[in-house]
């Protein structure tokens, strides 16, 4: 069985969703790890949700990113295993430096939740191998600071190394290239402000999700 | 002891609607002469320090690494020292 570690941080409230759509939807293991955990070395991947850790004080993400098992989650991203943060976790993960970029304040000041049409610009990666190039999926999104920013020389950057792997087919909140979810330069990290453990299930409006995890599901089926 | 004042504001080059809400908010109620509004977060903080050069150091390495995002901001301080209290 793969193991999935779900990271709680005090304010997350995805890591449920996340737990659910692991054990019961992917069929695979999952345990909640509480933030003040320090070793991740039992785990497969590390997952780190959404919601609004530590209030979303000071800066979205700025303060978890100093959370004990955050040592734990770069000593485990540094081996080359899979680390997915969704929403507030792709903004623990720009304010970490495990990825480049920042998540600022939307456009129009409006907290955006609404299913939300992509297309998969890179499924040769961990995350996306279920997908097909190009595919257009929806995912929900939930959130009122996801406009990813990032300067002239990192776009480049993210674009020659086919670093963006999720865009928006109507750009929501004013992201620069209207970049939903990118990966590190080496591909073990992604970032993504939709939300695929909240379509898992028909009944939730669609399963594209269901894919990201099948992609890591694969991935590790190949490596073992 | 000294005290930090720090200003955290965001660069030229990013977008800050919320200022932009501001402003607009400014020209309903007639003040017409209003050009630019920008926001910022504003810290005080005391600290101990045998003196004003420790002090500044520490309060630049508090803005680096937790108070400002250097991605999208940028920040300004003054370090003065209490009187014995």
């Amino acid at each position: 069985m793969m193991k999935f570690a779900v990271v709680s941080f005090p304010g997350s409230n995805c890591d449920e969703d996340l737990y659910y759509a692991i054990t019961d939807d992917l069929h695979e293991t999952a345990k909640i790890v509480p933030h003040t955990a320090t070793d991740l070395s039992e785990f497969d991947v590390v997952l780190i949700p959404g919601g609004f850790s530590y209030g979303d004080y000071l800066r979205s993400g700025a303060i978890a990113k100093f959370a004990p098992v955050m040592t734990a989650v770069k000593a485990f991203a540094q081996q080359g295993k899979p680390v997915l943060g969704i929403c507030n976790g792709f903004q623990i993960l720009t304010e970490a430096g495990l990825l480049p970029g920042t998540l600022q304040h939307n456009r129009q000041m409006q907290f955006i939740c609404e299913p939300e049409p992509l297309r998969v610009e890179n499924n040769q990666t961990t995350f996306t191998s279920a997908f097909q190039d190009q595919q257009q999926i929806t995912l929900p999104i939930a959130h009122g600071e996801g406009n990813y920013y990032c300067d002239e020389a990192t776009l480049t950057q993210l674009r020659h190394n086919h670093q963006i792997v999720f865009t928006y087919q109507n750009n929501p909140n004013g992201s620069v290239s209207d970049i939903a979810g990118i990966t590190n330069e080496v591909g073990n990290v992604l970032g993504m402000m939709p939300h695929p453990e909240r379509a898992v299930e028909t009944i939730q409006g669609g399963t594209d999700g269901l894919l990201v995890f099948k992609s890591l599901l694969k991935a590790h089926l190949r490596t073992v | 002891m000294f005290l930090a004042q720090v200003h955290v504001t965001y660069k030229p080059s990013i977008l800050d609607p919320q200022a932009v809400a501001i402003k607009n908010a400014m020209h309903r109620l007639d003040f017409d002469e209003v050009t630019a509004v920008q926001q910022g977060k504003y810290f005080e903080i005391t600290l101990k320090a045998s003196n004003a050069d420790e002090a500044e150091n520490q309060t630049e390495a508090i803005c680096d690494q937790l108070l400002a995002n250097p991605n999208m901001e940028t920040y300004r301080y003054e370090v003065k020292e209490l009187a014995n209290q």
